[in-house]
């Protein structure tokens, strides 16, 4: 029987295999940053252990980060930071910190860097992992204890998660975005859709997609409950890398590119799940509730909980619409909102906010607008093509590097009660600050809503 | 980490579902530096609520978390299993984890548990109608029982035998250093490396 792209990948990976125990497996690749980490390199010393490979291990300073110039005011932030400084420095680890030209987002820099790659497996502590199977790479999210056991062993002790396949069919209208495929995804299969699954996105409006698109939708694969999500690698994945700084150069990139070829699921394979959804269908979509399932398109309104059959999810909608203040039956399109955020590993790429500043040029924001781009490599880009002009010139501002306002451990964030159009993965309760309510929404939708005050469709306007 | 055998103690039943890592400890206490101190981060936002459940004096001491499904979804912060050991849980109970938070949890040794969701009604409406109600979580039988409840759960003999055993996970893994060796020697050549 034919074998599914993540079996093959598992596969490669398995260093040892024993009866009634998990695979050990390899690690290609450990992506570091200051909130996960200090706990396990303190493992370590207090063990007499080492950094078994330093050389495939890179760390970047981006959830503490402020995104104007200038020094971490608050002092818990910045200790942080610089404990980070000093393990790297210690296990000599290669280390990106404020201000370098290559800090961002350690999920927009390991692709930026080509260390991304097909085939590989890839782990962080920190959830969004799930970005770099946009490659073809097994990539999931863990915790500072297996943090500390890759730095020890370059190896975790884990069971293969179960396949599932989500078949996309049609293509996707435009003016809809992988964005709002994966907010649709996420709607249809649940919060714990993907529970214990590594979700292989496939079909035709999956394959036309750009490596950015690929990367939102697999970066979220982690709000359907996911493992990890994959994309098979083809001639988009091979000329995203081609030239990068890490990727293969001469003979060795012909041999890279011959094996990741065969990094697709064979016809024969079975999957544990699939399930199916019809692009040409979607529209722009937006959540309304406090957790990333709770979404609708933008066309129709605030639900009502009497709407749900099953009490649990009633009872979630309830307190939902609570939280977020909202009344059912509102237009989605009659939500108010206070900031406006582009950016994150989500959303936080050239081609985000080249869509952005498409819709800003020759506009004015009535809201306040954070434009902060995933890393300083992303920074420099839009730059070059002057887009950060378009941004200042709307009324935008344009920030430093960093996770912002995804999340409430920088001095990006909402105030209690403050609503905001966010193209970051989360809206639960008090992410963005304490109190805040968020609306996940795509790039495109995000500037539209930047220029009216309301959620809105770039075709609205 | 401390071994787990069997446990008897008293129920929080905590009845909403998805209940994400952020809200069982919300970001700004992420930016500690050290393993401690996190049981005061523990649902802080939820714990301003003066109805809020942990807030009910009558749970005060009680050592089983027993919670709607999704419980532990979202971002990978193991501070979140930290800081409900720190409180004092020693098992959550619930239909469904997020995959993250029960690796972690299992790394920690805090046990979580999956029953069906009818059973954890049970268990959160005894808990509600007395406090006082035990409930033992036994990991040798893989069986949690609860007056007349007697219901099986599943774990992995693999995993068990590790909380059993209180191990840690590197030094079972560093036995192996052999084969993972032998399998770096294999490695594909055009593999990066971050130097
Ligand atoms: S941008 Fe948001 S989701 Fe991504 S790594 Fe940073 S905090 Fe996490």
């Amino acid at each position: 029987m034919g074998r599914t792209l993540a079996e093959k990948v598992w596969e490669q990976h398995v260093v040892r295999r024993a009866d009634g125990e998990p695979d050990l497996l390899y690690i290609d690749l450990h992506l570091i940053h200051e909130v996960t980490s200090p706990q396990a390199f303190d493992g370590l010393r207090l063990n007499g252990r080492t950094v078994r490979r330093p050389d495939l291990t890179i760390a970047t300073e981006d959830h503490n980060v402020p995104t104007v110039l200038g020094p971490i005011a608050d002092p818990v932030s910045r200790t942080q930071v610089e404990t980070l400084r000093k393990n790297a420095a210690e296990f000599g680890i290669r280390l990106h910190p404020m201000g370098d030209a290559g800090q961002g987002v350690v999920h927009i820099i390991g692709p930026q860097f080509g260390l991304t790659q097909p085939g590989m497996t890839i782990v962080c502590g920190d959830s969004h992992t799930s970005t770099h199977g946009a490659f073809g790479a097994i990539a999931f999210g863990i915790g500072t204890s297996e943090v500390e056991h890759v730095l020890a062993t370059q190896t975790l002790p884990a069971y293969r998660p179960k396949t599932m396949a989500i078949e996309v069919k049609g293509e996707l209208p435009v003016g809809v975005t992988a964005k709002d495929l994966i907010l649709a995804i996420i709607a249809k299969i649940g919060t714990g859709g993907g529970q214990g699954h590594i979700v292989e996105y496939r079909g035709e409006a999956v394959r036309k997609l750009s490596m950015e698109g690929r990367m939102t939708v697999c970066n979220m694969s982690i709000e359907a409950g996911a493992r990890a999500g994959m994309i098979a690698p083809d001639e988009t994945t091979f000329e995203y890398l081609r030239g990068r700084p890490h990727a293969p150069k001469g003979e060795a990139w012909d041999q890279a590119v011959a094996y990741w070829k065969t990094l697709r699921t064979d016809d024969d394979a079975v999957f544990d799940k699939v399930v199916e959804i019809d692009a040409s269908t979607l529209t722009p979509y937006v959540t309304w509730g406090t957790n990333p399932g709770q979404g609708a398109p933008l066309g129709s309104t605030v639900p009502s909980p009497e709407q749900f059959d099953d009490p649990v999810e009633r009872a979630a909608a309830e307190r939902a619409l609570e939280y977020m203040g909202l009344t059912p039956g509102t237009p989605l399109r009659d939500i108010r909102v206070d900031t406006v955020f582009v950016g994150s590993c989500t959303n936080g790429r050239l081609e985000d906010l080249r869509a952005a500043a498409e819709i800003l040029r020759g506009r004015k924001v009535v809201t306040r607008t954070l434009i902060v781009p995933g890393s300083m490599g992303v920074k420099k880009a839009a730059e070059e093509e002057g887009l950060h002009e378009i941004f200042k010139a709307a009324g935008a501002e344009w920030r430093e590097a960093g996770c912002s306002m995804c999340l409430g451990m920088n001095p990006d964030t909402l105030k209690p009660g403050e609503r905001s159009a966010s193209t970051s993965n989360r809206n639960f309760e008090g992410r963005q600050g304490k109190g805040g309510r968020t609306h996940l929404v795509s790039p495109q939708v995000a500037a539209a809503t930047a220029v009216t005050g309301r959620l809105t469709a770039p075709a609205d306007l | 980490m401390e071994a787990f055998t069997t446990h008897t103690g008293r129920a929080v039943p905590l009845r909403r579902s998805n209940v994400d890592t952020d809200q069982i400890i919300p970001a700004v206490w992420l930016k500690q530096v050290s393993r401690t101190g996190f049981e005061k981060g523990l649902f802080a936002a939820w714990r301003e609520d003066p109805s809020f459940v942990l807030n009910n004096p009558a749970y005060e001491g009680a050592s089983i978390l027993v919670s709607g499904p999704d419980f532990g979804t979202g971002s990978s912060r193991e501070h979140a299993v930290w800081a409900l050991q720190q409180y004092g849980f020693r098992v959550v109970i619930s239909p469904r984890f997020g995959d993250i938070f029960r690796n972690n949890a299992t790394k920690m040794g805090l046990l979580p548990v999956v029953l069906p969701e009818d059973v954890v009604g049970r268990l959160q409406d005894a808990a509600e109608a007395d406090p006082k109600t035990e409930i033992t979580v036994d990991l040798v039988e893989r069986q949690v029982r609860s007056g007349d409840l007697v219901v099986p759960f599943e774990i992995d003999d693999y995993t068990r035998w590790r909380l059993m055993e209180g191990l840690d996970d590197i030094g079972l893994t560093l036995r192996h250093a052999d084969a993972i060796e032998a399998y770096e020697n294999g490695r594909q050549p055009w593999l990066p490396t971050t130097v």
